[in-house]
């Protein structure tokens, strides 16, 4: 097995695996190391599938905009793999003054960073989408939002890049990152280490004890959160739902089953075994939110539910970029459950910042020295 | 569990079989050709295999087809299939109606809607 490569990337989830895929597209030797057993084995498969602009931070609005505008439309193609994507609108749905007043504060940021998202009335909310209750009177819409399979573009990243020469051990628990001459070099895991010139520093929010290993904090919490997956269904609608309340969000797939995530207000105490086990609460919760907003799906069964978490930044927004005082790092964690809709773009980045070329985007606003104290 | 697994190693190559149009997992109709040449793409874990293909993920939750995925996955990699951890079994066990399950934090269920 081969210990050094021009790039190291600790995590196989899907930001791991696009920057494998566009380090090893463009010649780079890469060696990919995930703790767990399976590819993509954290939020990469456990979350919504939102491909979403909208209801995003301004700082990241560039990301989702850029990858939507660039990168999802061609990714099914690139990968040789149909990752589901649908650009088919998001709608965000509300029901009281207070929902008009989240919708609007979110829409007027978006707006002024040139989004195409809107106020829409209840109306014209069941004339995009006639399933829904008819409570709703107030709505955000972005047409240019939408879904896909997150299960299989993150796998699909994973094979494209393997075919290429990426080479991934699953399995490796990295335990330290360790400097030689003043630069990160080295990967200690627990039966083995890498080299790289460069390390690429992806995996959720275990990336706090490592960064740690070389003296850098990343300040992020994490949070089991959890959602179900209903039987396949006659098609109904293909847009990305989500309310203001963020009580649920979801679409309905190209296979026919409906996807749905959302919160019991445990999140941040929700117990796990070791096994990211649901509550016994938390679907049930997300039911409920369901069928107040989309009556016609209480007869759709559930056949399973699950849960992930979600490594959740001080700030609300991931950190991304070089590390100054460790020369050789690329930090790219903290994604705060919007992950999975930027990571064509944030892997595309990672692959520039590795070969030291101009980045696509700027970083400045994600970089990881931006914590300051409250005075 | 966290054994180091390369996913590069040598497992030679896909030769095609007379019984590749196989229906292995009924309710989402994939074939054994399917999950031999998902093995080749790089899919060496019956969860990555269930994720990429769907096998197991229909109404029946893998209760027909897991144990026959999990011979033909063992076979293309050469190893024996006792060394292939299962995918997780999820709850609910049996497919529920979205209004039963909703009704879980009432006393007596729906009814007393």
């Amino acid at each position: 097995m081969k210990n050094n490569a021009e790039v190291v990337i600790i995590g196989g989830g899907i930001i791991g695996c696009a920057a494998a895929y566009y380090l090893a597209k463009e010649g780079v030797s890469v060696i990919v190391l995930e703790k767990s057993d399976h590819i993509g084995n954290g939020g990469s498969s456990r979350n919504g599938g939102g491909v979403r602009q909208s209801g995003r931070d301004p700082r990241e609005l560039p990301l989702a905009m850029y990858a939507v505008e660039h990168m999802w439309p061609t990714l099914s193609e690139e990968l040789g793999i149909n990752v589901e994507y649908h650009k088919e609108g998001n709608l965000r749905l509300g029901k009281t003054d207070k929902h008009r007043e989240i919708l609007q504060g979110l829409t007027d940021r978006a707006t002024a960073l040139g989004l195409d998202v809107r106020m829409i009335d209840g109306q014209e909310v069941r004339e995009i989408n006639p399933f829904l209750s008819d409570e709703i009177t107030v709505a955000s819409w972005c047409p240019t939002d939408g879904h896909a399979n997150p299960l299989v573009a993150t796998l699909g990243y994973y094979k494209r890049a393997r075919e290429l020469g990426a080479l991934f051990i699953t399995g490796e628990n990295v335990v330290e990152i360790q400097k030689i001459k003043g630069k990160a070099r080295r990967v200690v895991t627990k039966k083995n280490v890498y080299e790289g010139e460069k390390i690429i520093l992806a995996s959720g929010y275990e990336s706090r004890d490592i960064a740690a290993t070389v003296g850098i904090d990343v300040p992020m919490r994490k949070e089991l959160i959890e959602a179900l997956v209903t039987e396949a269904e006659p098609k109904m609608f293909n847009q990305m739902l989500g309310t203001a309340d963020a009580d649920f969000y979801g679409h309905q797939t190209e296979h026919g089953s409906f996807v749905f995530g959302g919160a019991s207000g445990f999140e941040e105490v929700n117990r796990d075994n070791g096994h990211m086990i649901t509550s016994g609460m938390t679907a049930p919760c997300i039911c409920r939110g369901i069928m107040k907003y989309i009556p016609k799906l209480a007869d759709a069964k559930i056949v399973r539910t699950w849960a992930g978490y979600e490594d959740i930044c001080a700030d609300g927004v991931p950190v991304i970029g070089n590390v100054s005082e460790v020369p050789g790092l690329i930090l790219a964690c903290a994604f705060t459950g919007h992950g999975f809709g930027i990571a064509p773009i944030v892997g595309l980045l990672l692959s520039e910042l590795a070969m030291e070329k101009k980045t696509t985007l700027d970083l400045h606003e994600l970089r990881y020295d931006r914590f300051h104290a409250v005075i | 569990m966290n054994e180091i697994n390369d996913r590069s190693r040598d497992i030679g190559p896909f030769v095609p079989g007379p019984d590749d149009d196989m229906i292995i997992c009924r309710c989402e109709e994939v074939t054994k050709g399917e999950i031999r040449k998902a093995v080749h793409d790089g899919m060496y874990t019956l969860t990555e295999i269930r994720r990429y293909l769907r096998t197991g993920m229909g109404l029946c939750q893998g209760q027909t087809c897991a144990k026959l995925v999990k011979g033909i996955v063992a076979r293309e990699l050469g190893v024996s299939p006792a060394e292939l951890e299962p995918a997780t079994s999820r709850a609910p066990m049996r497919p529920i109606e979205m209004r039963v399950f909703a009704a879980e934090a009432k006393e007596g269920g729906e009814d007393e809607e």
